[in-house]
């Protein structure tokens, strides 16, 4: 693994992040989360799991943002009004962070270097996606149709 | 210097944060679509770290619940940012502040 990439991809990822949580505009904020998922997708292919951080990028960029973006253009209509912020969630993510960091930080098992691994072929993954993982790719399924056919019914016109 | 399970725990706990400060700090309901979407991506993050580092079952357990975790992720998006529209048609607004016909 590249260090001086990882240091690049960690900024350029919590830059972006911090910038969805602070710009005004929510248009922008949508873009500059694009830009966060894709530093993530970024993580997943430097730690070896290249097909997890494709899927990222497809479903997220390719289906979440967009479907984000499509949101915002249809509820335009109060953008710019309230500008507020709660204070008290900065309070709370400060809190978390520090928190967490500090558990990460004491705890000693942490800092193994990463070992030799076979890669993770698509092969594999969809052998175990078909042996063991069987159910709960059913379930998936049955989750992801159930959605579907609930935002539809959420956001189809009352007629009559 | 090479990297190590805790660098990447603590980016993934700084996403995290940074997506707790979206969905509290903010007044906008996709705002907080958002930040759920961010802490979920946090967690992946885990996820896959935690599977590179560790040792290796033969179905790659980390990666599968990852992935199981995009999809669910993505039918959350799909019905959070309905519900959205839904809000909006009735209140014509999506600030969460003004949403308090419920409150007692």
């Amino acid at each position: 693994m590249n260090s001086a990439a990882l240091v690049v991809i960690a900024i350029l990822t919590l830059a972006a992040a911090l910038a969805t949580a602070t710009l005004q505009k929510l248009m922008h904020a949508a873009l500059c989360f694009a830009v966060a998922l894709v530093g993530v997708a970024a993580f997943f292919l430097l730690l070896g799991a290249e097909f997890v951080g494709l899927v990222l990028v497809f479903v997220y960029i390719g289906a979440v943002a967009v479907l984000i973006v499509f949101t915002i253009l249809l509820t335009r209509r109060d953008i710019g009004k309230d500008r507020g912020f709660n204070w008290g969630g900065v309070l709370v993510a400060v809190a978390v962070f520090c928190g967490l960091t500090w558990s990460i930080l004491k705890t000693q098992s942490l800092s193994s270097v990463a070992p030799h691994i076979r890669v993770l072929t698509v092969k594999r993954i969809g052998e175990a996606l078909m042996t063991s993982y069987v159910w709960p790719l059913q379930c998936i399924g049955l989750l992801l149709t159930a959605a579907l056919i609930g935002a539809l019914i959420l956001v189809m016109e009352e007629r009559g | 210097m090479t990297p190590t399970l805790q660098i990447f725990l603590i980016v993934s706990a700084a996403l995290f944060s940074i997506g707790l400060l979206a969905a509290l700090g903010r007044r906008h309901a996709i705002f907080i679509l958002i930040g759920i979407e961010m802490m979920l991506a946090a967690a992946n993050l885990n996820f896959i770290a935690f599977w590179r580092f560790g040792q290796h079952p033969q179905p790659p357990t980390g990666v599968m619940i990852a992935l199981f975790a995009i999809a669910i992720a993505a039918a959350e998006a799909a019905v959070g940012l309905a519900l959205v529209i839904a809000v909006y048609r009735h209140y014509r607004t999506t600030n969460v502040d003004q949403l308090d016909r419920l409150k007692g």
